[in-house]
């Protein structure tokens, strides 16, 4: 039962990293998976220079959402909005360190899909770029 | 609430065992652990004598019915109105002419309120239902409300997720068009009175519409009994296979209806200019009818009939007093609804704090075990409750004690994982 949730998801669940609303935040976008009910709000404070200065998120749901968003900000901050675009699908998964079933994928991915939205106004799901950009 | 699954009376206690044995799928094993199927309200698994049915028509005489003049197509068509009939008896309705096949029994709601609502329901009228309702119950009246500017009343429920009585009765009393009621909640588990409140909706001159989606597989439901005018139920809840679902109304009512949908069969004669509807109940089936399904589903009534809808009741209830006292001794544990037996079925809502429903539900898969987290199609209930989700066990007649204390030591198991 526990391979699934591994003392690191739990950790980032449990005391999740930059939490909270962000002050003076120059991108935020908040985001929803209707399935399930999670929510994720991002919020950066992106320097003159692209640099990502600070990211907080909000939220609530289960644990693989609201982990994956805690190491996810983990991931990006201090890094450029050049070097966060490639961030996708895999690499999120990759932080999860889990094999995730189809129903559960969405989950772990709000959270970039909100960052995508937050930085770059873009609004498929990580994965489903292509689906969207064809209809 | 002590509750034994040893019933009184005439009826006998269930035999599981062998019920168990007509149903292949339980013996499958998920992630290694046998399958623990506590996930009927979604939908039930089916019986090898329903399977069988089904196989005979597609195998042995296969062909569309009420079209050809051959024998195929005459023994098919038997085969399909004797399903008609056993629903008929099932439901004790009057006539199997009432007895309309739909896909499930959200066709057959939105059927209602299409053919009926549609050219009935006028601005000003007033349209009671409950927070209870599953959105198939509650949308379609909604949508109708609005379209034509009729008022939408939503009766409460009180903290023990019980129907408030007092307050359906006072909205009927002032005046309502319909009554659209579940008869149990998918979300809760509670059976609904519906006897009494559709008495005082008719009092009130109300046409009154019964979704019986989660009490037909599980409770004696009679239409004349109960005295509404509309019921729905999906055959796919209650051992019959997906797409075979069942709307009954009162042959008045459906006389002077127009069609849900046009198309063949439903058609007595069309010239340019105009067409005269089928009898009932064709005038309702248009197209070509899921014919096999129906003759499933038929099957599948029979096989309750066989073990006795009664005997099934008291062994869910018995299953529900099994598990309540354990789980509501768990710490962290919320169960949602009622914490007796009193007038419920076997769904048992519940969370544990600081483990999202979602999280519960992967982790209990692991242990084999097959739950609903989510809204249930309830998002009224959910925002009632103060919850975005549930986590729902459900059972029905192929369900074991055993299974309720799996179920309790994989929560438990859950929780050692969260470190709680």
């Amino acid at each position: 039962m526990d391979d699934l949730y591994r003392e690191n998801i739990l950790d980032h669940y449990k005391n999740p990293r930059n939490y909270g609303e962000l002050e003076g935040a120059t991108h935020h976008y908040h985001d929803t998976n209707p399935l399930c009910g999670d929510e994720i709000t991002m919020f950066l404070l992106v320097g003159e220079s692209g640099r990502i200065d600070d990211v907080h998120f909000t939220g609530r749901g289960c644990a693989i959402s609201q982990a994956s968003a805690s190491l996810l900000t983990e991931r990006i901050k201090g890094k450029t909005l050049d070097e966060v675009k490639g961030i996708d699908k895999e690499a999120v998964l990759e932080d999860l360190g889990i094999t995730l079933s189809p129903a559960r994928v969405k989950c772990a991915l709000l959270s970039l899909k909100t960052l995508k939205a937050a930085a770059w106004g873009l609004t498929a799901w990580p994965g489903e770029e292509a689906k969207q950009a064809a209809e | 609430m002590a509750v034994t699954a040893r019933a009184t009376g005439s009826a006998a206690t269930l035999d599981v065992a062998r019920i168990r044995q007509d149903f292949p799928v339980l013996s499958q094993t998920v992630h290694g652990k046998p399958l623990v199927w506590l996930d009927s309200a979604s939908t039930s698994q089916k019986p090898r004598q329903v399977l069988e049915a089904m196989r005979v028509v597609y195998e042995e005489h296969n062909a569309n019915i009420h079209r050809g003049v051959y024998e195929f197509s005459e023994r098919t068509t038997a085969a399909f109105e004797d399903a008609r009939a056993a629903v008929a008896r099932f439901i004790n309705a009057p006539s199997p002419r009432e007895v309309i096949f739909v896909r499930n029994a959200t066709e057959g709601l939105n059927l209602v309120a299409y053919a009926w609502g549609r050219d009935n329901l006028r601005k000003g009228d007033r349209v009671v239902t409950t927070v209870l309702e599953h959105h198939s119950s509650f949308v379609p009246w909604q949508q109708l409300a609005q379209d034509v500017g009729a008022e939408l009343v939503v009766v409460d429920i009180d903290d023990d997720g019980r129907l408030r009585l007092d307050q359906m009765r006072a909205e009927l009393e002032k005046g309502a068009k319909v009554l659209a009621i579940t008869h149990t909640s998918n979300g809760l588990g509670v059976i609904d009175p519906v006897k009494e409140v559709v008495g005082w909706a008719k009092r009130a001159g109300a046409t009154t519409i019964v979704d019986a989606a989660q009490s037909a597989p599980h409770m004696r439901v009679d239409v004349q009994d109960i005295g509404c005018d509309f019921i729905a139920f999906s055959g796919h809840k209650m051992l019959g296979p997906v797409g075979s679902g069942v709307v009954w109304g009162r042959a008045a009512l459906l006389e002077r209806m127009r069609p849900f949908l046009y198309g063949g069969d439903m058609i007595s004669r069309v010239s340019i200019e105009r067409s005269d509807w089928n009898e009932l109940p064709w005038k309702f089936e248009a197209g070509t009818s899921a014919y096999v399904d129906a003759i499933g589903l038929g099957a599948a009534v029979r096989y309750l009939e066989e073990v006795g809808i009664d005997a099934i009741h008291r062994h869910e209830v018995a299953l529900v007093a099994h598990l309540l006292p354990p789980l509501l001794a768990e710490d962290g544990v919320t169960v949602f609804g009622p914490h007796d037996t009193r007038d419920r079925v076997g769904v048992v809502s519940f969370d544990v704090k600081g483990i999202h429903p979602h999280d519960m539900a992967t982790l209990l898969d692991r242990e084999g075990i097959a739950v609903r987290a989510g809204h249930h199609c309830n998002n009224p209930l959910m925002t009632r409750l103060g919850v975005s989700a549930t986590t729902r066990a459900s059972t029905y007649l192929y369900n074991t004690n055993e299974e309720m204390d799996a179920l309790v030591a994989a929560v438990r198991k859950a929780k050692k994982v969260f470190g709680l």
